[in-house]
This record gives C-alpha cells, sequence and structure tokens, in this order.
C-alpha cells in the first residue's frame, strides 16, 4: 500500500516538473521568436554602423546566425541553461550578471508591497464578508473597484506630488538620498537589509522613506484583488454548515470567523497570493520607472527604450519562469496543506 | 370588413420573444445604480469620441508657445501643456484612440480565443493537449510583460501596441470557451444536431460559440478596463502611441517631468483614464450580477 503510494507520488512529481519544463520551453520559445522578428539587426548593434565588413562576417559567424532556425533555437535554449542570456548592447556585461544585480530591488520592494497588501486585503475582505451587503462591504468595494481602475503609474506621480513635493512626509525618487548613498557595503543587494546589518540606523530610516510610498502604492495594487477573493472565499465559507455548527454551540463571532471560517479559507488564500505576488513583479515595471527605482522594471523598461532585446528577452525570461515556479508552487502547497485534493 | 389579424410568422415571434427579453433584461439592469453609471460612463465615452471636433475649444496639435503651462482656466479649461496646446482638447480627441485600441483588441482577441477554446473542448484529445498547453504558456507569463515583449519586437506605435496587447488578450477567453463547450459538449440538443447531420464547423460556429456568449460579454468588458490601462501603461513607458498623438498613457509621460510645478499636465489625462476604467469595471460588475449569476460573489 505504502509503495504505491510512493509510486503515485513519484509519477506525480515527474509530471509535475515535465509540465514545468514544457511551460518553460514555451516561454522560450516565445521570447526567441520575438527577438527572430525584430527588425534591428543584432550584428549591427555590436559592431556598430561604420564596422568593416570583415568585422561583421565575424561577429555574425560568432552569433551563429549562419545556422538553421531550429539550431540557432537549440543553441538559445543550452545557452540559456548554462545560464547564459546574451551580453546587453547597453551596458556592455552578459545579462544574467544584470539581472542579478537589479533583481534583489525589485525582490525587495515587490516583497514588501505583498505583505501590506496581504495584511490589509484580508483583513478588508473579512470585513466584507462577515458585513456582507452592509455599509463595510461596499467600501472595501469601492476601494476595491478604484484599484482596479487606476493606472498605478499615474497614481504614483500624485502620490510622489502630494507627499514628498507638497507634505515632505517621505523620500523622493531611489532608493536614498545622495548624501546617504554609498555608504553601506551592498551585502544581499536589499538596503533595509544591508543597513541593519551593517547598524547604519540612519540609512535605514532613509531607505525605509524612500520605500514607504512605492511599496503602499504596490500594496493597493494588491489590495484589490486580495480584498475581493478573500472576500468571496470567506462568503462561501461563512455559508457552510460547521458555521452554524459552532454558532448553535454559543461561541462568539469572532471567535467564528477568525479561528474557523479564515482557518479554512487559508488554503485558497495561499494561491490567491501567490498569484498576486506574480501581479506585482508586473505591476513593479511601471512603479519602478516612476519612482528611479534601481530594479528589474526599471532595467527592462530602460532596454525597450534602446531595443536592448538581449537584456529585454532575458528580463522577460526571468519574471515568466518566477510566474510559473510561484503557480506551481501554489499548486504543489495546495496539495500539501488540503488533504482532500489528490 | 377587418381583415381578420394573421398569426405572426415563426421569425416574426422570434423577434418579439427577443425583444421582450431584452426589455426584461434593461429592467433588471436599471436596478443596479453603479451599473447604469457604467453604462453612462461608456456611452458618454462613445458620444465624446464621434463629437469631438464639435466639442474641442482648440486644435489638438497646433502649439501656441507663448501659452504653454498655462494652469486650468477660463480660456484652458483643464490647462495647457509645454507646447501651449489645449489638454482638454487632446483628452477629447485621445478618447477616439483609446476606443480604436479597445476595439481593435477586443475584436480580435475574443474570436481568436472563442475559435481556439471551442475546438480545443469540442474535439479532445491532442488537439485539446496542445492549445491547453500554448494556452497556458501565454497566461503564464504577466500581461504587461508579455505585451511589452512584443512592442519591443514589433516597435513602438498605436496599431503595434494593439497587435500586442491582442496577443496577450486571447488565453482567458480560450480557457472560458473550453470550459462552457466540455459542459455543453455532450448535451442532448448537440447530439440531435449532430445526428441532423451538420458538420463540426457548423456545430462550434452555430450551436457551441452563441452558447459561450454570455460570459465572453462579460469578461470582455472586464477586459476593455484592463485594455485601456495596459495600453496607456505601454504609452507611459514610450511604448505605445507616439507624440504628438494625444494618448492619455502618452499624455501622463510628457507631463511627468513638469508633475511638481505643472501637476495638470499628468493629472488630467489619468483621470480620463481612471474614469473609463472605471466605468467599464462597473459595467462589467453589473453584467455579471445578470449574466453570470453563479460569479455573483467573487
Amino acid at each position: 500500500m505504502d509503495v504505491r503510494k510512493f509510486i503515485d507520488w513519484i509519477k506525480h512529481t515527474l509530471l509535475w516538473l515535465g509540465t514545468v519544463g514544457i511551460t518553460l520551453l514555451g516561454l522560450a520559445t516565445i521570447t526567441f521568436f520575438i527577438s527572430r522578428i525584430v527588425p534591428i539587426d543584432p550584428v549591427l548593434s555590436i559592431v556598430g554602423e561604420k564596422a568593416p565588413p570583415e568585422v561583421y562576417d565575424r561577429v555574425f559567424l560568432e552569433l551563429g546566425l549562419d545556422q538553421p532556425l531550429y539550431q540557432q533555437f537549440f543553441n538559445y535554449v543550452l545557452g540559456i541553461l548554462r545560464g547564459d542570456f546574451g551580453t546587453s548592447f547597453v551596458t556592455n556585461r552578459p545579462v544574467l550578471e544584470d539581472l542579478i544585480s537589479f533583481f534583489p530591488a525589485t525582490f525587495e520592494l515587490a516583497t514588501l508591497g505583498l505583505i501590506i497588501g496581504v495584511i490589509t486585503g484580508v483583513s478588508a475582505g473579512v470585513v466584507a464578508a462577515v458585513w456582507h451587503d452592509k455599509w463595510p462591504d461596499h467600501i472595501v468595494r469601492i476601494v476595491g473597484l478604484i484599484g482596479y481602475s487606476i493606472p498605478i503609474f499615474w497614481l504614483a506621480l500624485i502620490a510622489l506630488l502630494i507627499f514628498y513635493a507638497k507634505l515632505d512626509w517621505v523620500g523622493g525618487p531611489g532608493q536614498l538620498d545622495i548624501s546617504y548613498e554609498d555608504i553601506v557595503e551592498p551585502v544581499t543587494g536589499m538596503i533595509l537589509i544591508d543597513s541593519l546589518l551593517a547598524g547604519e540606523t540612519e540609512v535605514f530610516y532613509n531607505a525605509l522613506s524612500h520605500i514607504a510610498l512605492p511599496s503602499i502604492l504596490l500594496g493597493y495594487y494588491s489590495l484589490a484583488y486580495i480584498s475581493r477573493m478573500t472576500r468571496s472565499v470567506m462568503l462561501e465559507q461563512l455559508s457552510q454548515e460547521y458555521i452554524l455548527t459552532a454558532r448553535v454551540k454559543g461561541l462568539s463571532e469572532w471567535r467564528i470567523v477568525i479561528f474557523h471560517a479564515l482557518r479554512n479559507a487559508a488554503i485558497p488564500l495561499v494561491t490567491i497570493i501567490a498569484l498576486s505576488y506574480g501581479g506585482l513583479l508586473e505591476g513593479s515595471v511601471l512603479i519602478e520607472t516612476v519612482f528611479a527605482w534601481p530594479g528589474l522594471g526599471n532595467y527592462i523598461a530602460s532596454s525597450l527604450l534602446s531595443a536592448d532585446m538581449n537584456a529585454v528577452m532575458g528580463g522577460t525570461l526571468l519574471v515568466g519562469a518566477v510566474f510559473v515556479m510561484l503557480n506551481m508552487l501554489t499548486e504543489l502547497l495546495y496539495k500539501i496543506l488540503d488533504p482532500r485534493a489528490v | 370588413m377587418n381583415k381578420a389579424k394573421e398569426l405572426d410568422t415563426p421569425l416574426q415571434s422570434l423577434g418579439q420573444a427577443r425583444r421582450a427579453q431584452l426589455l426584461k433584461f434593461w429592467h433588471r439592469f436599471k436596478r443596479n445604480k453603479l451599473g447604469l453609471l457604467g453604462l453612462g460612463i461608456s456611452i458618454t465615452l462613445v458620444l465624446l469620441a464621434i463629437f469631438a471636433p464639435l466639442l474641442a475649444t482648440h486644435d489638438p496639435y497646433e502649439p501656441a508657445l507663448y501659452e504653454r503651462l498655462t494652469a486650468p482656466g477660463a480660456e484652458f479649461w483643464l490647462g495647457s501643456d509645454e507646447l501651449g496646446r489645449d489638454i482638454y482638447t487632446r483628452i477629447l480627441y485621445g478618447t477616439r484612440l483609446t476606443l480604436f485600441i479597445v476595439l481593435l483588441v477586443i475584436l480580435t482577441s475574443a474570436p481568436i480565443g472563442l475559435l481556439i477554446g471551442a475546438s480545443s473542448g469540442f474535439f479532445g484529445g491532442w488537439v485539446d493537449k496542445v492549445l491547453m498547453r500554448i494556452t497556458d504558456i501565454f497566461l503564464s507569463i504577466p500581461k504587461l510583460m508579455l505585451a511589452l515583449a512584443f512592442v519591443a519586437a514589433l516597435g513602438p506605435g498605436i496599431v503595434n501596441a494593439a497587435i500586442a496587447i491582442t496577443l496577450t488578450a486571447w488565453p482567458p477567453y480560450a480557457r472560458l470557451a473550453r470550459a462552457e463547450t466540455l459542459a455543453i459538449r455532450k448535451s442532448d440538443y448537440i447530439s440531435a444536431i449532430r445526428l441532423a447531420g451538420a458538420s463540426r464547423f457548423r456545430i462550434i460556429f452555430r450551436h457551441i460559440v452563441p452558447m459561450c456568449m454570455s460570459s465572453v460579454i462579460v469578461r470582455m468588458t472586464f477586459d476593455m478596463a484592463g485594455i485601456i490601462l495596459i495600453a496607456a501603461g505601454l504609452g507611459f513607458i514610450g511604448l505605445g502611441a507616439q507624440p504628438p498623438l494625444p494618448e492619455w498613457g502618452a499624455m501622463i509621460s510628457v507631463g511627468r517631468k513638469f508633475i511638481f510645478d505643472q501637476w495638470w499636465v499628468a493629472a488630467m489625462p489619468g483621470i480620463a483614464i481612471f474614469v473609463v476604467s472605471l466605468g467599464f469595471n462597473l459595467l462589467g460588475d453589473a453584467l455579471r450580477d445578470l449574466l453570470d449569476p453563479h460569479l455573483r460573489n467573487r
């Protein structure tokens, strides 16, 4: 019996890995074909307009552009597997190095945003479900609708205008004031953690004043989705019979909501939160552009404008891969957390 | 003598039944105040786009350098931009671009998605597996990222932006159509049609696709809000509509330079985006409550 279970588990895991592999391969196919249809000559962007024909031909061969398309695709995938995403034309460094150096700033911002979004979103959703169709529900619904409808980059600009320029409550664009830059040695690349590790509390508070606005905005961006989904999951739980049982037993209302309904809602909430994390990576492209945040989103946006295709495709692959992994991990987590799922 | 009232032909009664249905639908819709607001915003958008030249107070493209960056007032209702152009007029003309992108994307992505999804569900087997895997791959990348990558390849511009958004917008329709098709594929009426000798394509187009329509319409309305935001985002980054086109996202991008001193340049187009997007979201909410009652609490 146990052996059979074990074999089943192996089978499922292999199937899962296969699905992840195929999806990632598909992702690479898309980026490969996108970078092939670009009307930009990759050779010219390396050697420049005035290069002599010999140089041009040499680079042409080095890039393997003489080979048939399937061979090029094969090389491309092999390169990715080795961590070779090509060289960025702008920074003149391997794209992977760039991605690694820009990722921590985005990770820090998006994670902080998610924490804010989860705390406010889940509480708002619970409140909306408990007071279903009463005024708290309507307020949560309207706040969420506004979040769905507002262009986040515009909200970011307006927030900068009000809270930075007019009220001076928070730091401006960038991670730190200029006078605080280069004090802390980068260890993790995340400025809040690095400054704490170095014991520089002043730098930490300055960094906090800079990250506050963009992370709150990202938090609001995910609040819209999280509160709506939490509300619907909680409504479903609150209509179950075990809630009635708990009420008959005479438990207090908040005990029923927190310890019974919310606990059972936790499993679907995990999926929702993971999905909104992927959404935050997306939102960070626009937020980082507005706040001049030295992260992945800013890197991708500026590479786009200079038509640096290797960098763009590398960034797209990375974000896509993170998104795929998040999806797959939640599916796995779901199976572990929910004993009913097979 | 009076001619006896003839019985309606079947086609006429069908038309009457449809009109009655529509009227009933409208009566139910009317009860949702927010939905009415959404409908009102959407209709206003269309009217503004049609009558833009009549309602405009200035020329949307003609620079007036002496009047650059004027604050909102009697001459420039919503202020003027860095070339002295009237922002109100430009927003007004921008409704045309917004509608153009939204309609182009919706009218291409929904049929593509429907066709892929319905075929996937109807044929099953390896067709289903391959199509759904492709759909999942497209779904696995955040929409804006994928649109950015496509625009990078196609080059900036309003049509390219619309194509790029289309390429990212079809998968949800495919998923939806597949689910609906799977649910009705085995139903008796499809078997009856098949027995009557209808071809597979006839079954898909005439009998399965129409059944998916109500969920598709709901989805489309929500999508319009999302498309507006993505198109504006592309314009903001500088990859969507190019200056001097009065696209709202691109206008915000220009106004960004003056945000601390001449805030209206960036603020006004953003309000326009927000209002329109909110309108479609409200309309979508109301339609979903009516057409998709089982989704009500989502």
